[in-house]
């Protein structure tokens, strides 16, 4: 026995001795975990959060969060001798000042970046593939709470430095928060310590940024990992993958390798991203002061859909008995993504009562078996990028030399014709790709080898695909849409249907009355009976 | 669901998984499976990533010492120039993780079992026993504390609890001053000079050319910013000067608030508190360039375009005795975003 295994053999007994470890390790070392590219989604958002971990402590070795002026004395020239806050200077400092600090800035700020981003990747995903069904809403919002929390806390980073983008975003963020009813005026007075900017805003940013919002995010991350770990992983339909299995590789030693692996990759990603992409050079954006500002300013990428619902809503403001609301500021940046958050964290308990399906579901739906889920899904993005389009409308209209006007016009309009649009035709081509599969399942894929026949009937080949694709293809459920209970009942009573008993069959029509049916045992085994006489008769044929 | 009947219930779904599904498929053999020379150069590769990740560890070592200042730069094709020391640390820090990682999974996709293998899932739901027993015991613990049968305890007990947030809110009262009548003043008044931002140098009316801007602040600023030692002074009071040809203004906020064709207007945008800056000289637009506002200067700063619902505040000026540009009182509105109380 090597030494090695010897020293882990020494370790291992001296914590079973005192935890009971080996239970814990037989029963979990050869848990097994399902393989597919999309289940790496949620892995590079929970990398990135270490990432963040790892370079915000470094970080905050080196940064003072203080609004104190002072007057900058250092490396980078160009701000010799101008007056700036001490959180600016240090900015400045880690910048160009201290060895790696510029490279642990840029990573903290990709990894944040993807952070943000491989969460929203990832809800699509669950999202599109019904993995938010029973057992998991609860783990569904959870990562709603996630997405919201990563949002805000990247929001919070960008701010820290006090440089002039970060500040104006401020400004934006006070502005917002003061036109909130009734409570706006002293919400905002008492985040800032009084008007805009004050001198509190900063450490308090700080605090909430380093210890609050990651604190929460971390205690969130723990609960969603030990669901997904308890409730074990969702799988795709396939051969030999049911309800009540898990299909994949053991966690050890295929997924410490693989998963371990992928960390690494991904912090070498975002260091090598830091070594060559230039983030956020506050450097040459200069301190914060209110009385600046530069054109073309532009929010980290998730924040652009609350800039541009900002820009493309309509100057409403109403005052009434000596009070004013502002829609023109509290609907697009406080009601709208209330409510798309709400709809979003409420989603998979609405389409449960839909369904009125409580049971347990292991196997993923592919997006186009539900089509009415994956274009309300469809719709949700096309309404989200074109708010997001519409917070870069002064960069488009600058590039391309088009009228602002004009573009924010055509984007308002958009934001209600395009939504619709789109979830039809998801809807249309989601049922276009079902009955594609249904005539795989039945009659096999077209080879497009094109026979002729010696009677001079032309035929085309189709061959029976594989036993994979076929379990694929057979491995989803379809309902069918709650019926009301038709006319009175043997007694003559009148069934009693409230509202919400119709509402629902409504729905229920509507996310379920049209499908392509899958084939049933009947019909595949007439079909492949059809396919044998074909067969056998083009083989009589070429035969002669 | 109740399941009285007249409910509607789910039917079953039409399409069950059919029993056409086939089983596992057959296990197809990687070369380094059944090649000891392919299984050999897999162990090569993954080593030769590992010793790669070593060295640029110690690259990193290196680069941290050939650069000590973070400014020296060089140029490169495409990324132009960039800091030397960021780029290699960078460089050699990137590669060194990537490279571990890497190794892990190539050694994994290679060499590691690529047998699929199969766990049973168990039911989340407890059994009618263990549920029933769970309630028991539940309903034991109840009991034995009197919770339910010793009402006063209880009673006082979530009284003192609902009142036990108190402290919390009461405690951050002290975060921030009231409102009162903060945002209604700022820095203007009767007679304050009016110079430039930031060279705070006085203006006279002749140093404004015909359809030119300039930004500007009170005099008094950077006096109250050293007592103060915050910018909330500068958030209020900027303004933009803008002159104009007497037939070119259409509309004023008071009645001769210009001083010959000067017109003054507050800097912050009435939207969401943006410094506006972009003057277009030909239409007299003053944009902001956070969301686009667009405030007609010669028609009384009225918002021409833009989620803005507010004018532009004009402050009313003329000149002092030694000829110099002053306001003649605060603004008659609260400037920059609108507030609740702002009536």
């Amino acid at each position: 026995m090597s030494t090695v295994v010897k020293a882990g053999g020494a370790g291992a007994d001296y914590l079973d001795e005192r935890t009971g470890l080996s239970k814990f390790m037989k029963k979990n070392l050869g848990k097994i975990f399902p393989d597919h590219w999309s289940f790496m989604l949620g892995e590079i958002a929970l990398y990135s959060f270490i990432v963040l971990l790892l370079t915000g402590v470094y970080l905050s070795l080196f940064f003072k969060p203080s609004m104190t002026e002072v007057v900058y004395n250092g490396s980078f020239q160009p701000l010799n001798g101008i007056k700036m806050s001490e959180a600016y200077a240090s900015t400045i400092d880690i910048s160009w000042d201290i060895r790696g600090g510029l490279l642990m800035r840029q990573i903290h700020h990709w990894a944040a970046l993807l952070f943000v981003a491989a969460i929203t990747v990832h809800l699509f995903r669950v999202f599109f593939t019904g993995a938010f069904r029973k057992p998991r809403e609860m783990n569904w919002v959870i990562g709603v709470g996630l997405l919201t929390l990563g949002v805000l806390e990247g929001f919070a980073g960008y701010s820290l430095p006090d440089d002039l983008l970060s500040g104006t975003g401020l400004r934006i963020a006070q502005g917002i928060t003061q036109s909130v009813p009734l409570v706006g005026t002293y919400a905002a007075m008492f985040l800032f310590g009084g008007e805009f900017p004050g001198d509190d805003f900063i450490p308090r940013l700080y605090i909430v940024h380093v210890l609050l919002i990651p604190g929460i995010i971390l205690a969130l991350i723990t609960a969603h990992l030990m669901l997904v770990w308890y409730q074990k992983h969702t799988q795709y339909p396939g051969p030999g993958r049911t309800e009540d299995n898990v299909v994949g590789y053991r966690l050890f030693p295929v997924y410490t390798a693989k998963a371990g692996g992928f960390f690494f990759v991904v912090f070498g990603v975002t260091a090598l991203l830091g070594a060559f992409v230039t983030i956020n050079p506050v450097w040459m954006f200069g301190p914060y002061t209110p009385t600046q500002i530069t054109a073309g300013s532009q929010p980290d990428w998730y924040i652009g859909w609350l800039d541009g619902a900002l820009r493309l809503m309509p100057n409403w403001e109403i005052t009434a008995f000596g009070y004013t609301i502002s829609p023109n500021v509290f609907l697009p940046a406080a009601v709208i993504p209330g409510i798309l958050f709400t709809a979003l964290g409420l989603y998979p308990f609405i389409e449960q009562w839909v369904t009125g399906d409580k049971r347990h579901h292991n196997i993923l739906d592919r997006p186009r078996n539900v089509p009415v889920r994956t274009a309300l899904g469809a719709t949700a993005i096309s309404f989200y990028l074109i708010l997001w389009i519409g917070g870069g409308n002064d960069i488009i209209a600058q590039s391309f030399d088009l009228s602002i006007n004009a573009i924010t016009w055509t984007l308002r309009a958009m934001l209600f014709v395009v939504p619709p649009l789109v979830f039809v035709v998801t809807r249309r081509v989601c049922l276009g790709l079902q009955r594609r599969d249904r005539e795989k399942l039945l009659h096999g894929y077209e080879t497009g080898t094109i026979l002729r026949m010696p009677t001079g009937e032309y035929l085309e080949l189709h061959a029976p695909i594989s036993d994979t694709e076929r379990a694929v293809l057979l491995g989803h459920e379809q309902y069918a849409p709650l019926a009301l209970e038709a006319g009175p009942d043997d007694n003559g009573v009148e069934p009693k249907q409230g509202l919400s008993t119709r509402v629902r069959a409504r729905l229920s029509r509507a996310y379920f009355g049209e499908q392509v049916p899958v084939p049933s045992d009947g019909e595949l085994a007439e079909a492949e009976h059809h396919a044998h006489e074909l067969a056998e008769r083009q083989r009589r044929q070429i035969e002669g | 669901m109740s399941g009285q009947g007249h409910e509607i219930e789910p039917s079953e779904p039409a399409g069950a998984p059919s029993a056409h599904a086939p089983g596992l498929p057959p296990h197809q053999q990687r070369r380094a499976d059944i090649d000891p020379i392919a299984a050999r150069r897999a162990e090569r590769q993954v080593a030769l990533m590992f010793v790669g990740a070593a060295l640029m560890v110690i690259a990193f070592v290196a680069a941290f010492v050939a650069w000590p200042s973070v400014y020296t730069t060089f140029t490169l094709p495409v990324l132009g120039t960039v800091s030397a020391s960021n780029f290699f640390l960078g460089l050699t820090l990137g590669l060194s993780l990537f490279l571990i990682g890497a190794g892990a999974i190539h050694w994994a996709k290679k060499l590691m079992p690529d047998v699929e293998e199969v766990d049973e899932r168990h039911p989340m739901r407890g059994t009618d026993e263990e549920r029933a027993a769970a309630v028991a015991a539940f309903e034991r613990g109840t009991a034995e504390s009197g919770f339910v049968h010793r009402p006063l305890i209880r009673r006082t007990l979530l009284g003192a609890m609902a009142l036990l947030p108190l402290p919390v809110v009461i405690l951050l009262r002290d975060l921030g001053p009231l409102p009162r009548e903060r945002l209604r003043s700022t820095l203007w008044s009767d007679g304050v000079r009016i110079v430039t931002d930031p060279a705070l140098t006085p203006i006279k009316p002749s140093d404004i050319p015909y359809g030119g801007l300039v930004s500007c602040v009170p005099e008094s600023l950077a006096e109250v910013e050293e007592e103060e030692g915050t910018l909330n002074a500068r958030g209020k009071s900027p303004i933009v000067l803008v002159r104009l040809r007497p037939e070119e203004i259409r509309s004023q906020q008071g009645d001769d608030w210009d001083y010959e064709g000067i017109l003054a207007y507050s800097k912050i945008c009435t939207h969401v508190g943006c410094p506006t800056a972009l003057y277009e000289q030909q239409t007299h637009h003053l944009l902001c360039p956070c969301h686009q506002s667009t405030f007609d200067l010669a028609d009384g700063g009225n918002v021409v375009f833009g989620p803005a619902a507010r004018s532009m505040p004009q402050l009313a000026i003329t000149v002092d005795a030694d000829g110099y540009l002053v306001a003649r009182g605060d603004f008659d509105q609260p400037v920059g975003p609108s507030f609740w109380e702002r009536g």
